[in-house]
């Protein structure tokens, strides 16, 4: 059996799949579960310096070729969720604290009060006015708040970036310049479905991000651009439903990947992947090591 | 999938509070199924089947309250049906319900007569002007009611209409209602836990299995996929009639 075992942006990681943010992360039992079920680390919902109960629903919509969503960044507040950190720890992973904030000192704040293995700084949600895509659009700002987590926390940086951007290079390149020990590519790109029976926008907070097989070609290229160019990690994530997708992902040079959508077909989808990649690898006498960024070292 | 467009047929009140929605679709649900009602510019929250093509509905809160302003003709959108029903077992079952919680088991209750079952039926309400559904549970079989003043049938709360019982003689036992008197009957009633299904409740958000709000402490089932009908013997040493999470993820008292 291949090792799967990975060391990415300052965390020893079991295998390379782990749970993306906002997916089932709004419990430490759910998180725990997906540990169980073989995730390699475990991204909590994204968390805020006050309680946010999120937008009205419909909160998703299922179309033809992925999913909108615009849950509206709801959560209990940090300070209300250390005690769910505590118990997904006990799946025995690395518990990464998704956080979000309207300024660098608002992230800062909560990196300081917040115990986890890695903060993953949401920079990129689209649907949540003055939070996530709002600043990560800005290179400057990217840079700022990274930069102000990183002095803030002794524990490794991950950065979520938005695709909906001219050049989600410059925004990488500005995370790692903050000082960011990785970047997550990407979040859920701008999206809206319409009622066509009534005209009315199907999502309660009209718009929203899609996320699923849809974005999976435009997450593989923002990975193939990203880890091109920067000297830090890159963790992919966008559309990962197979570990066919998998495989893809690392080739274009992803150090790990995230799953998100895909576990509307259930928890299973960890094994899936998992089990699908080692198998990968053995037949083909690679390591992930060998995998990693092949597509950009094919002439 | 879209959310369905659906116009209702017909608006019947059923008590002060409670209303019946029926709809032009039958979507063919099972008792204890849920589904999705979109009522379009103000939320979408889910929704017990008490019929094929019919939802009965509560006035609790902005939703709700939005869709009690709705007549015969008005068009809704659905997405259902979701999760996991009850299941009928045996020959001989009973029926414990309360308030607008009887209405799942109404639809259940008629399922289980059509496929020649015994049914049986304990029924609480505050008082007389909230019963619902009483000739319908009245037409399948033996029915006990309690209410809270008195007013009809034996004073008190649905537990103490399980002192007539004997909860041995039934196959299985089928439960719904506020989560304070599910969680009294239940904890009263802990040996048969392993043949009770209980439809529950707790805070949806994506009703599709990924956002995690509604999962149950201490195992993360998630209530809207693996749900919301749960064997009352999981629910014994988890986090049902102790706590629960509202819209942000908060954990907060239970109700009713």
């Amino acid at each position: 059996m291949p090792s799967l075992s990975v060391h990415v942006g300052g965390l020893d990681l079991c295998n390379p799949v782990l749970l993306a943010a906002g997916i089932l992360g709004t419990t430490g039992a759910s998180l725990c579960r997906a540990a169980e079920a073989g995730a390699g680390g475990v991204v909590t919902k994204s968390l805020g310096s006050v309680p946010r109960a999120g937008h009205p629903g419909p909160t998703i919509v299922q179309v033809e070729c992925g999913l909108l969503n615009a849950m509206g960044l709801p959560n209990p507040s940090y300070r209300d969720f250390q005690d769910e950190i505590e118990t997904a720890r006990k799946g025995g992973v690395p518990v990464i604290a998704s956080i979000f904030g309207s300024s660098a000192e608002e992230f800062a704040q909560i990196a300081r009060g917040l115990r986890a293995d890695a903060f993953e700084l949401n920079l990129s949600c689209p649907h949540a006015e003055k939070y996530g895509s709002e600043l990560g659009r800005y290179p400057d700002l990217v840079e700022a708040v990274t930069g102000a987590v990183k002095a803030a926390s002794s524990v490794p940086i991950w950065v979520k970036l938005t695709p909906n951007t001219a050049d989600i290079l410059e925004l990488g390149l500005a995370a790692q310049r903050g000082g960011a020990d990785a970047v997550v590519a990407i979040n859920t790109l701008k999206a809206m479905a319409i009622d066509i029976e009534t005209g009315y926008p199907i999502l309660g907070n009209r718009f929203g991000g899609l996320s699923g097989q849809a974005i999976k070609p435009v997450a593989v290229r923002s990975v193939y651009d990203l880890s091109s160019r920067l000297e830090i990690p890159v963790i992919g994530v966008g559309g990962i439903t197979t570990w066919e997708d998998a495989v893809e992902m690392i080739m274009a040079g992803a150090s790990c990947i995230q799953v998100g959508t895909a576990l509307m077909k259930g928890y299973g989808v960890f094994e899936e992947i998992i089990s699908g990649l080692s198998r990968y690898l053995e037949r083909k006498s690679m390591t992930l090591e060998d995998l990693c960024g092949m597509a950009g070292r094919r002439s | 999938m879209r959310p369905l467009n659906s116009i209702i047929q017909e608006v019947i009140s059923e008590a002060p509070e409670v209303r019946t929605f029926r709809l032009d679709r039958n979507l063919d649900p099972a008792p204890g199924q849920y589904v999705m009602v979109w009522i379009r510019g103000v939320d979408e929250v889910p929704m017990s089947f008490s019929g094929p093509d019919t939802i009965t509905v509560q006035s609790v809160g902005v939703a709700t309250q939005a869709l009690f302003q709705f007549s015969a003709g008005d068009s809704l959108g659905l997405r259902g049906p979701l999760g996991n029903g009850f299941i009928l077992r045996g020959k001989n079952i009973l029926l414990i319900g309360g308030g607008v919680g009887t209405a799942p088991l109404a639809f259940l209750g008629e399922q289980a007569r059509s496929q020649g079952l015994e049914v049986a039926s304990l029924l609480g309400f505050r008082s007389r002007d909230d019963l619902i559904f009483e000739t319908r549970f009245e037409a399948l079989g033996d029915t006990y009611i309690t209410t809270d003043d008195g007013s009809v049938g034996i004073h008190g709360r649905v537990a103490e209409g399980l002192k007539g019982l004997n909860l041995s003689e039934y196959d299985q036992i089928y439960i719904c209602g506020p989560e304070m008197m599910m969680w009294d009957i239940i904890s009263k009633t802990r040996e048969h836990a392993g043949k009770t299904q209980a439809c529950i409740n707790r805070y949806f958000k994506c009703a599709a299995g990924i956002c995690g709000s509604c999962c149950l402490d201490p195992d993360g089932v998630r209530v809207c996929v693996e749900g919301p009908v749960i064997m009352a013997d999981r629910l014994l040493e988890s986090e049902f009639g102790r706590y629960r999470r509202g819209p942000s993820g908060g954990k907060g008292l239970c109700k009713g």
